[in-house]
């Protein structure tokens, strides 16, 4: 790596703001902070006396334990705020909040929010940096990279791999994230779901699209299962649960028309059986847990990293 | 009161009297009393001339779609703060579309509208009533109470008619009151909480797209049904290659439908709203480079007959938030003819077709008077400096609201005189 280089962003709002470059930073320090969550002593000093706000107007509680989990690890102060306890549902706008906040001097605010572009909303009205936590369907960026995390360990390294990846296309911020950040770092891309289900040009973030799910995964090195939400079935997006499995799951056989070492992948939380086969879930080539541990680690990195680390 | 007002020397520009040459104007008493050579026309005591060497003089400009707000949201904008916007941009007259709250849907908001406008005097205000009530797509608004109001024409503008029945019904009864029917084309099903238009950039920025044919089968279904009944329609905002098409294959056909699209669907695509930029986002929304070539296509070949700017004033409490809570719109009025001049300058269009589109026409469809420098006529006079430069700034802006995606461009071309009925409505210094 170029010894002249720095990681120079304030916020991380999407992995399409960010260099390869700056990726494999980011993947390089979660490797080591991911060693200090293997001690017993789970806890360093570096982030004393700093205040981090996890903000999140949508329920998660994976993401917002993942990302206070991470900050206490580095000793940060953290504070929660959720939707029903915030005055947003009071009327009051995302900005006028932020407002509230800056009173708190926060130096980092994560924010997960119902509404694409709302983590850039709030960079432009705070002095905070802002980590995006997931905003609509825009994008997922820490999702993005504990899962090139995870596929690096498990893969050594990313370049030349080829990622499948099923489902909600459309709605799905992780998806995004993940086609971007893969395909930045030389993966190939492949997409594939209900016609419904996949978006206009989704092929200039950097994938292929599949007519079949059988195609999608035929030779790839991962297969990722991507939440259906319910509600898609009113929208009316595709008809029922039961036939979505039946035709878009990722089941045994699918997992067959990949590569023999082929890993499982899902950023949860898995709806069993319909987007993803419990057997396949809790088979030997899931690497769903792992995702999790990695999550936090890529999560300290990027607190460490946006606060100034060097 | 009043009085003398000489234009001298300008390059007189009316399209209706076969005239583009320099020539003199005399204002008497609010008419035009005569247009003539240079130096024919003496001046008289106590009169106002002015040297207008290198400035156009045309017929005053007629916007056919703008949202003055008031009654309701007055925060937004005023008769008075919309009218003064107009006569900046070169306005002597602007259709003001029924949206208010309460929605223009009957004769007391008619003549509420009216009254304050005549009180405010910065132009003239033409009515547009409600074709339902409350613009609520069930029944049918009192066209003829409407009509003897003053209102000039009918929409559901800011929402479509999607009952095709009542809007078969309401072109019907529309002849018996000389009412013409402008048609919001959006097929709501498929527009469904769009935010910006369907595409790449869409699924790049996560906002749900409005797609081009959600503005095309209402276009469809709109010409269809004007043909059916032989009642004229005219299209607002067009902004898609495909709804051009189908009214150009209408025109052919001999249906009685004319058109209009907005200066920013000739200026701008759907990357203005990349950055989740909410001074882009307005409803139709920008579309791609194909359609904007398709819409300058149009203004020239007379697809399209008129440019209205949909002035669609927000404050930042509707605007400042995340883009798809935002509120649809832009102000128009005081870019509409730098943005227009842009055109003339790539030789897209001629000065006469500019002032066809921004006065003429518009003054034909409605049923209005201007669009001329016929003497006799009402002094209604636009004179536009081609070459003066501005940057478009939120001090320089005359509408109570500042949501353009314009601020801070350089422009070239401004209205310097407006003049309504003889009277001076917006004046700035004029360089010789
Ligand atoms: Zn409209």
């Amino acid at each position: 790596m170029d010894s002249e280089y720095r990681f120079s962003h304030k916020h991380i709002l999407g992995l399409a703001d960010l260099s390869a470059e700056d990726i494999q930073v980011v993947l390089q320090t979660a490797d080591s902070f991911k060693e200090i969550s293997s001690r017993s002593i789970k806890k360093v000093p570096t982030l004393r006396g700093k205040t981090i706000i996890n903000f999140f107007f949508e329920p998660s509680t994976r993401t917002r334990l993942s990302f206070e989990v991470a900050a206490k690890r580095m000793s940060a102060d953290t504070f929660n705020i959720s939707n029903s306890g915030s005055s947003t549902v009071k009327g009051e706008t995302l900005i006028d909040t932020a407002r509230n906040l800056a009173a708190m001097n926060p130096d980092c605010i994560i924010l997960r929010h119902p509404r694409s572009g709302a983590a850039r909303l709030l960079a432009d009205h705070i002095d905070a940096s802002v980590i995006n936590a997931g905003d609509g369907t825009h994008e997922h960026p820490s999702q993005g990279l504990l899962d090139l995390m995870t596929v690096r360990e498990a893969k050594g390294g990313i370049a030349g791999l080829k990622i499948a990846i099923i489902g909600d296309i459309a709605h799905s911020r992780v998806a995004h994230s993940n086609i971007i950040g893969f395909s930045k770092m030389g993966a190939s891309v492949t997409v594939s779901g209900p016609a419904t289900l996949i978006p206009p040009g989704i092929e200039e973030l950097g994938a292929q699209v599949s007519r079949t799910v059988m195609e999608a995964v035929d030779g790839a090195d991962v297969i990722m299962a991507l939440r259906i939400q319910k509600e898609r079935q009113q929208d009316p997006l595709f008809p029922s649960l039961r036939e979505y499995a039946k035709f878009f799951g990722v089941s045994h056989k699918v997992v067959a028309a990949a590569k023999p070492d082929a890993i499982i992948m899902h950023p949860g939380p898995i709806n069993r059986g319909v987007e993803l086969d419990p057997k396949v879930a809790d088979g030997t080539r899931s690497v769903i847990l792992e995702q999790v541990t990695n999550g936090v680690a890529v999560r300290m990195a990027l607190i460490y990293l946006i606060m100034g680390g060097d | 009161m009043p009085g003398l007002i000489l234009l001298k020397n300008g390059r007189v520009i009316d399209p209706v009297n076969g005239i583009d040459q320099i020539q003199d104007v005399l204002i008497v008493d609010g008419r035009i009393s005569a247009v003539a050579p240079p130096g024919t026309l003496s001046e008289q005591p106590g009169g106002l001339v002015f040297e207008l060497d290198g400035k156009w003089v045309v017929p005053g400009l007629i916007d056919m779609h703008v949202h003055l707000r008031e009654p309701g949201q007055e925060y937004k904008e005023t008769i008075e703060t919309g009218t003064r916007a107009a006569a900046a941009g070169g306005f002597t007259a602007v259709a003001a579309m029924p949206n208010t709250k309460p929605v223009n849907d009957n004769q007391t908001v008619t003549v509420f509208i009216l009254a304050k406008a005549a009180k405010a005097g910065f132009a003239k205000v033409y009515p547009v009533g409600a074709i339902s009530s409350g613009s609520k797509g069930d029944h049918l608004a009192e066209f003829g109470e409407l009509r003897q109001a003053g209102v000039v024409a009918v929409t559901d503008d800011g929402l479509p008619v999607g009952n095709s029945q009542l809007m078969r019904r309401a072109l019907e009864y529309a002849g018996d009151h000389d009412l013409l029917v402008i048609s919001h084309a959006e097929e709501m099903t498929l527009s469904h909480s769009g935010a910006m238009n369907d595409g790449p950039l869409a699924t790049r920025l996560g906002l749900r797209g409005i797609p081009h044919i959600a503005e095309e089968i209402m276009v469809y279904r709109d010409l269809a049904l004007a043909e059916f009944t032989g009642r004229p329609i005219h299209i607002a905002h067009v902004s898609t290659r495909e709804s051009l098409a189908l009214i150009r294959r209408a025109k052919e056909k001999g249906v009685a439908v004319t058109a209009e699209s907005a200066p920013h669907y000739f200026t701008l695509t759907e990357m203005a709203v990349d950055g989740y930029n909410t001074l882009a986002k307005m409803n139709p929304p920008l579309r791609t480079e194909a359609d904007v070539a398709a819409v300058r296509e149009a203004l020239r070949d007379g697809t399209l007959d008129a440019i209205a700017t949909d002035h669609a004033p927000h404050s930042e409490l509707d605007k400042d938030m995340e883009f798809d809570l935002a509120a649809n719109g832009i102000i128009g009025l005081e870019t509409a003819v730098p943005l227009t001049l842009q055109l003339v300058r790539e030789n897209q269009l001629d000065a006469r077709r500019m002032v066809e589109l921004l006065s003429v026409n518009p003054a034909r469809i409605l049923g209005v008077d201007g669009g001329s420098l016929s003497v006799g006529a009402p002094a209604d006079i636009a004179v536009i400096d081609p070459e003066k430069k501005f940057v478009f700034s939120e001090e320089s802006i005359q509408s109570k609201s500042r949501n353009s995606p314009f601020l801070g461009w350089e422009m070239q071309g401004k209205a310097v005189l407006t003049i309504m009925d003889g009277r001076i409505t917006w004046q700035e210094p004029i360089s010789s």
